[in-house]
């Protein structure tokens, strides 16, 4: 199947904005859902919907084995040693700030530190800076090349004996970057400190194996891969998570409740407070099944021929800025003259092209990029080189209105 | 084009973002209001002088998009000599304009700020538009506990 095919898989896809055939470049702040992750959502609300690991009737039965399906799906999908190490979570912030509060906050003291880098999504930064006041640790940053990405000598001087957790992104949401994650986690183990790996951005794109990467910790979101929203993944070492506190207690994750005392389910349940996600499993599993029917490394493949393209289109194009290393993702931030983002983004849109502007959650990188803000085309398996060219067609109408006025 | 663009981008617009209208910082005793628009990063800075209940002059710096700048220019501009009362009503006015509701147009002048009649056809950049407003009213009500 071509890309072309692909993209009759999203009905979404098939419509006029404003008049005009709907380009749709924002999949790094969410992706599009294929039929088959919309029909199996469908299926579980008509067929099975039920609760999960208690009613003893049919449905139950089919609903819990459609939500454990898709946690053995998951297992397989990054290569985990045991579902028992795959918790489900609201999305990536929910799995990061899990890891930062129950790990965090126990095993972190005055003089500890916390090593992020600049470039991180806000997720991966606010409950960083909590664990820190709340446990007196430091929260430190590897310094960035002027390209957007890190230099491993510059972990090696970050990280010291004293770090305890090292979390740092796979793929950056702004600049492409892609960190080479298995060598920071090497650096941090070598100095006794866990890596927690914010996978938001890798996962729908690129084949990851959490044990290669050797990460203690894994985060992801499903409505980022084809997935519905609401549902993410916090993927950890079996090891730590059994040593590791709930942060949300109540319902599904007891073992035994007294009056004063109550004592936890074992791996992965006692994370999952309260009847859990059932639909959002169900539809992350689909997504799954279409991601590797389709293959990962095909994905990689039109991606990196669209940026490409794209990136090669845009330098010809005078007054564009673009940020970020040469070797990226499939997303191209930039800036065109001083018409501020938001103004290309409405002209964009006016074109039905849809492109994200703004700080995209990470005001701490625009600040290291001194710009207020940026914009951004992201891309994905239901895209092709008409859209690149609708999208540089639509730059040139955006420079030549605003032409007028700087 | 889109006619529904050029009416978001009306001249006089693109000339108050270009050429804003009390730009900087009044000193000395003002009120100074920082307001974020967390979304997108605009910000703003506006500085009011406020004596006998009636605005005397107001300043603006920061940093946004076309809209949120000219629809800062045009407010300083327009609250400059009003009553804090009369400066609460226009903002009011301002955010109807907006939302596309019916608005009053007789009371008091809106000379300008009418230009920005057309940002009520993009929903997705009301919120640039009302930023200055937003910071204008807190500037106000600030004054009012005093």
């Amino acid at each position: 199947m071509s890309a072309k095919e692909w993209r009759k898989l999203f009905p979404i896809l098939d419509q006029e904005v404003n008049g005009k055939p709907l380009v749709y470049l924002d999949s790094a702040a969410t992706s599009q859902k294929p039929i088959q992750v919309i029909e199996a959502l469908d299926k579980y609300y008509k067929e099975y919907n039920s609760n999960v690991h208690r009613g003893v009737h049919t449905l139950g039965t089919r609903a819990t084995d459609g939500y454990e399906g898709a946690r053995e799906k998951v297992r397989r999908f990054i290569g985990a040693k045991s579902t028992q190490e795959i918790i489900f979570t609201r999305g990536t912030t929910t799995a990061i700030n899990t890891v930062a509060r129950s790990y965090g906050n126990a095993n972190l003291a005055e003089g500890d530190e916390i090593v992020i880098t600049p470039m991180e999504h806000h997720s991966n930064i606010i409950p960083w800076q909590q664990v820190a006041k709340t446990t007196g640790a430091t929260l430190k940053y590897i310094p960035l090349q002027p390209d957007g990405t890190i230099d491993l000598a510059d972990v090696e001087n970050t990280v010291t004996e004293h770090t305890k957790i090292v979390s740092v992104m796979q793929v950056s949401n702004v600049l492409g970057t892609i960190n080479p994650i298995k060598e920071i986690a090497a650096i941090a183990h070598k100095n006794g400190a866990i890596m927690v790996v914010d996978g938001a951005q890798s996962t729908p794109h690129m084949k990851v194996d959490v044990q290669d990467l050797d990460c203690d910790f894994f985060a992801f979101s499903a409505h980022k891969m084809c997935g519905p929203t609401g549902i993410g993944v916090l993927y950890g070492k079996k090891a730590l998570l059994n040593k590791m506190e709930p942060v949300e207690f109540g319902g599904e994750m007891i073992d035994f409740v007294g009056l004063q005392e109550s004592t936890w389910k074992e791996l992965p349940w006692k994370f999952e407070g309260g009847t859990p996600i059932i639909a959002g499993a169900i539809g992350l599993g689909a997504a799954i099944d279409f991601l590797e029917e389709i293959g990962l490394d095909n994905i990689l493949k039109l991606e990196h021929e669209l940026a490409d393209y794209a990136l090669e289109r845009l330098s010809e194009l005078e007054g564009v800025t673009i940020f970020g290393p040469k070797e990226r993702a499939g997303l191209v931030t930039f800036n065109l003259n001083d018409v501020h983002p938001h103004d290309v983004a409405t002209v964009l849109d006016s074109e039905g092209i849809a492109v994200r502007a703004g700080h995209h959650c990470a005001q701490p990188l625009m600040k290291w990029l001194d710009v207020t803000a940026t914009a951004r085309a992201s891309f994905y398996l239901y895209n092709t080189k008409d859209d690149v060219d609708a999208f540089l067609k639509g730059l040139t109408t955006a420079k030549e209105y605003f032409g007028h006025v700087f | 084009m889109s006619s529904n663009l050029d009416q978001l981008y009306r001249q006089v617009i693109m000339d108050h973002y270009k050429n804003p209208r009390n730009k900087g910082v009044l000193e000395d005793g003002a009120l100074t209001i920082n307001m974020n628009n967390p979304t997108c990063g605009d910000r703003i800075q506006l500085t009011l002088k406020v004596e006998d209940g009636k605005i005397e002059s107001a300043k603006f710096d920061g940093e946004g998009c076309s809209i949120s700048l000219a629809s800062a220019s045009m407010m300083t501009q327009a609250v400059k000599g009003l009553s804090v009362e009369e400066a609460i009503k226009l903002a009011n006015i301002f955010y109807d304009m907006m939302l596309g509701n019916d608005y009053d147009d007789e009371t008091i002048d809106l000379g300008d700020i009418e230009a920005l009649q057309g940002v009520s056809k993009f929903p997705a950049r009301i919120k640039c538009a009302t930023l200055a407003w937003k910071a204008m009213e807190q500037g106000v009500g600030k004054k009012e506990e005093e």
